[in-house]
């Protein structure tokens, strides 16, 4: 077939890029050639957009031992255990079908877990939607929750902590961003990279159909009015294959036949073979008759790009296949050596005895195009908001307003539809800072969260990618954790607009900052561009999540306050930061302002001693602040419980709005009883912390003096209609 | 009037469980080359116009009955 | 005592309750679904999960497998059965139980700790248990809403085969309490014999006062006893 313009731009290649193809294959390429040179090019597996600003990233620690670059990130956690994690992306698909593409986003990043040796033990997401007045939005957020429940559940891991916001940015297109966490062995990790000349290269799992080819391609594309007919691309999930593949492959992985393992995720069998094949500098030749399809006549080219789910790629040592057939025959699922690895460093594809394509391996990968894309700092608006200006209102109808909005309700509507607690480690669940999974048969556990703050992104990126790291680490100190290490999923829209690029080279700015200062690494992550529709981006989204250590693990402390008569005591310095808050969004519909500064000190300063005092059992409960301010935090510890809390009136500031819903940075609330308090504020004042002793816990009642008494009871009912009348 | 509605996925999409539900039945010693899983649904519908009722039937399926994306669907009237 | 835990693909909760009888101190052991003999069990399991991804219907497929003829053998033996969650689907399916368990009323799946009531305490399953005595375990399912027809029901209620109610935290047996819509608040049955005990409930995710609670506890006492 003749490549023709058209063909060119179908694959999503640019003139120049083709130039370049002909130039490194010094040759035109054939059809199947160019779609193998389309799906390795394209954003979501080259990173070209993104690779240089990547680089910057905060990787290193102690704690680390293995970085970007892998299918997950893995950390250290002592005595031989090791954590591996990632989150990823699966946005596209999640606006064409939302149950499948939320819970084939669930299956591939518990693959990229699992490939590398470690049996998932829970799993988070985070899920962003249009406005809920949007026409599309209920069912998105239906199909996603149902997706995702339906293949986390299916297979057997729990989901356990997440967020969900709502926002008009996205409402042409959604986010799911799904992340995995995984148990392993450290001195049992396995790798991607290819090692040795002539080992067979084995397919199992799943046979290959036609799902989702092109599906690379369509995430590197923004949505328009064509958009509907890219609709069979998606895939259909199976997480029942999924839990026998884990299974399988977890079993296998007990002895020493795996040389690397990969799974095949964006791209199939051609991103899973040219990155093992490009890691180890060797080449790969395939004989595509071998591949087990489940359609008939299927042709080299949908075999090499087909994006079926639930399949892994793996080179085994010499005399091992056996083996490892049984093992995959005692699971029912295809083992088939469709190739071997050479020393040609090309990627060889063979069909019916005929060579069809034959590519260097690092034209695909180190050679892939690596774009220095033209980006402007954020100009910073030096629009000041007169709160004067603004009209009266009363604390309680602004509490009330911020309790009862979709993105504050309590979201065990959703929470409900996941077995949070399958696997029987599940210590502290949704609903929390962070959730706790222990690690099983042992003391130790760890805390994992996941968070987003776009809002701050959008209106200052650099001070947005800082936040959001303090707070995702703030959420696992809370937890009585010690935070180790992060990964993140960067959500922007079109990278060619240079504003975007912009957003996303100052969030990363911001993201590094914060992480070297915290000595909190980045380990693994995504990135997904492109999301837009018609020239319209979404809000800069990057994605953070974290864990962390608890070394001996109690009972979780949770933040619900614990008994009446406590010391609650503010931790932190409030200066009543309401520009770019949720008080102001959700009461006056004002976007504009900038997010409070972020003093990093500070923030390690207070969150090392509020550890401390959690892990010498001096706090009864805590929790952060930060959207909504101290009055949400406070009546997120009431809500929760049997008990309120009765609150001073500060003493310095005098405007009551901008104490209590101030959005200020790096503050903790402790409940505290009163034998213990001296001890507390002993220690804060050694740290030279700042802090104040702002009420105490009381039973039924949420009361600031003189202002505002509401009964916890009418507290939760606010709380808890919205998703229920939705 | 009354008509059936016969759901099917569309044909290159995935079909967990007719390929688990084959496995079943081959082990309980019963061969098939293919199966796959689909809904049934039976409507009865206050119209006298045929033309004028297919219509309608065909709206429900576009709106609700049936997940175009990855399903197709046959109309019958019974 | 000794029990034997059947692992089908697509069972989860396995290790689950494997982890469970063994704190317990049952000698227990975990069988995979094609082996064609059971070993000698005084208490047979079968787990929660998604045996064969709940395909065609929750319970349908592994109900045909082989060893459950096995299980069928030694229930009618006299043996002890716990079907927990898909475990009680899977003996509805192969009748062993009467009844089904059809589609959580509200169509989606629920996880939450609920409570339930034991209103039979006179079985090898609840001696340990105090009559109406009230516990909060944890639920984690699509299709747990019991059901079966009036002359079974009557059966179930003459003969005291009903194990658990859901209830409320006072121990009242209503609409409200009730989770997915069973018939009369039906969280657990026994079969005529009572040597078979199904429940959508989860107890072994009730033995650990650091994660859950200890209210499943009982359970096992009450057949060690």
């Amino acid at each position: 077939m003749k490549i023709t313009n058209q063909i060119i731009e179908n694959h999503g290649l640019n003139a120049s890029e083709f130039e370049n193809i002909k130039k490194l294959l010094k040759r035109d390429p054939n059809l199947l050639e160019l779609g193998i040179f389309s799906a390795m090019w394209n954003e979501h597996c080259s990173y070209k957009s993104s690779r240089l600003h990547l680089k910057k990233l905060y990787t290193k620690g102690k704690q680390v031992i293995q970085g970007p670059g892998e299918n997950a990130g893995v950390i250290d956690i002592g005595d031989n255990d090791a954590i591996v994690f990632k989150i990823e992306s699966h946005n596209h698909p999640s606006y064409i079908e939302p149950y499948q593409g939320a819970a084939t986003g669930v299956g591939g990043i518990l693959r990229d877990v699992f490939t590398m040796g470690a049996r998932p033990i829970a799993l988070l997401n985070s899920i962003h939607f249009g406005s809920p007045s949007h026409p599309k939005t209920k069912s998105l957020l239906n199909g996603v929750v149902s997706g995702i429940g339906g293949y986390g559940n299916c297979i057997g891991i729990p989901t356990v902590a997440g967020e969900t916001k709502f926002d008009e940015t996205y409402n042409e297109n959604n986010l799911v961003n799904a992340m995995a966490v995984g148990l392993a062995k450290k001195d049992k990790i396995f790798y991607s990279k290819a090692k040795g000349i002539n080992k067979s290269v084995v397919y199992v799992g799943s046979k290959t159909g036609r799902d989702g080819i092109h599906g690379a391609s369509m995430a590197s594309a923004e949505f328009d009015e064509n958009t509907e007919d890219k609709k069979p691309t998606v895939q259909v999930g199976d997480p029942f294959t999924e839990k026998l593949l884990m299974e399988a492959c977890l079993e296998l992985m007990k002895d020493n036949s795996i040389i690397s393992i990969q799974d095949m995720g964006a791209a199939g069998l051609t991103s899973s073979s040219v990155e093992m094949a490009s890691k180890g500098s060797l080449g790969m030749e395939l004989d595509l008759d071998k591949v087990p399809c489940r359609e008939k006549n299927m042709t080299p080219y949908e075999m090499m790009l087909s994006e079926s789910q639930e399949r892994m790629l793996l080179i085994l040592e010499d005399d091992k296949e056996k083996d490892a057939k049984k093992i995959f025959d005692k699971w029912d699922l295809d083992f088939m050596v469709i190739g071997k690895t050479t020393d040609t460093n090309n990627l060889t594809l063979k069909f019916n005895g005929k060579i069809e394509g034959e590519i260097p391996i690092e034209a695909l990968a180190t050679k892939a195009p690596i774009y220095d894309r033209k980006w402007i700092r954020k100009k910073i608006s030096k629009n000041k908001i007169n709160l004067k200006d603004l009209k009266k209102i009363n604390m309680e109808e602004a509490l009330v307003k911020i309790l009862s909005s979709p993105n504050h309700s309590n979201k065990s509507w959703i929470t409900n539809q996941y077995d949070q607690s399958v696997m029987c480690d599940t210590a502290q669940k949704s609903g929390s800072d962070a959730a706790i999974i222990r690690i099983h048969g042992k003391d130790k556990a760890i805390a994992v969260s996941v968070d987003s703050s776009a809002n701050y992104c959008k209106s200052h990126p650099l001070t947005g990618g800082k936040q959001i790291v303090c707070e995702n680490w703030r959420n696992l100190i809370t937890a009585g954790a010690k935070p180790l290490a992060i990964t993140n999923c960067l959500n922007f829209g079109n990278p060619e607009n240079e504003n975007i690029m912009g957003e996303f080279a100052e969030c990363l700015e911001g993201i590094k900052e914060a992480c070297e200062f915290l000595n909190y690494p980045v380990v693994s992550g995504n990135v997904s561009f492109y999301n837009g529709t018609n020239q319209k981006n979404i809000n800069p989204t990057p994605v953070i999540g974290g864990v962390g250590l608890i070394n001996k693990l109690s009972k979780p402390i949770s933040h619900n306050f614990k008994k009446d008569k406590n010391v609650i005591i503010l931790v932190g310095k409030t200066f009543g930061h309401l520009e770019q808050s949720c008080f102001l969004r959700e009461n006056y519909k004002i976007f504009d302002g900038i997010p409070p500064d972020i003093n990093l000190l500070n923030e390690k300063n207070n969150g090392e001693n509020v550890l401390k005092l959690i892990q010498n059992k001096l706090i009864l409960s805590s929790h952060d602040i930060s959207d909504g301010g101290l009055i949400l935090a406070l009546c997120e510890m009431s809500i929760s419980s049997s008990y309120g809390a009765i609150i001073k009136k500060p003493q310095k500031l005098t405007n009551l709005f901008k104490y209590f819903f101030g959005e200020d940075q790096g503050r903790y609330l402790l409940e505290v009883e009163p034998s213990n308090l001296t001890k507390v504020e002993k220690s804060l004042k050694d740290s030279n912390i700042y802090y104040e002793n702002i009420g105490f816990t009381q039973k039924d009642y949420f009361e600031i003096e003189g202002e505002l008494k509401i009964n916890i009871k009418d507290l939760f009912k606010i709380n808890n209609e919205w998703y229920n009348n939705y | 009037m009354k008509f059936s509605v016969t759901v099917t996925l569309k044909k290159d999409v995935l079909d967990p469980q007719g390929k688990v539900v084959q496995n079943s039945l081959l082990n309980l010693g019963m061969n098939l080359e293919n199966i796959r899983q689909g809904k049934y649904f039976e409507l009865e519908i206050n119209e006298k116009d045929q033309v004028k009722a297919e219509k309608k039937i065909d709206d429900m399926c576009k709106k609700l009955l049936v997940n175009l994306i990855i399903e197709d669907y046959k109309v019958n009237k019974l | 005592m000794k029990s034997s835990v059947i692992v089908f693909p697509g069972s989860n909760c396995d290790r689950d309750i494997g982890v469970a009888l063994e704190k317990m101190q049952f000698k227990n052991q975990m069988i995979w679904h094609k082996e064609t003999k059971l070993p000698k069990s005084d208490l047979i399991v079968l787990p929660g999960g998604f045996s064969y991804g709940d395909y065609l219907r929750s319970g349908a497929i592994a109900g045909k497998s082989l060893i459950i003829d096995e299980v069928v053998k030694a229930a009618n033996d006299g043996c002890l059965i716990l079907g927990i969650c898909n475990g009680f689907q899977i003996l509805t399916e192969t009748g062993l139980l009467k009844g089904t368990l059809l589609r959580n009323k509200n169509l989606k799946f629920i996880n939450k700790d609920i409570q339930i009531k034991v209103i039979n305490n006179k079985t090898k399953f609840s001696n340990k248990y105090k009559k109406n005595q009230v516990l909060k375990i944890n639920i984690a399912h699509n299709e747990g809403n019991y059901f079966t027809d009036s002359k079974h029901l009557q059966d179930l209620k003459e003969n005291n085969l009903i194990a658990f109610k859901y209830c409320d935290r006072k121990g009242s047996v209503n609409d409200q309490s009730n989770p997915n819509g069973s018939l009369e608040n039906i969280a657990g049955i026994y079969n005529s014999n009572k040597n078979i005990l199904g429940m959508m409930p989860h107890p072994e995710r009730m033995v650990d006062e650091l994660i859950s609670n200890t209210d499943g506890i009982n359970l096992f006492s009450s057949l060690l006893n």
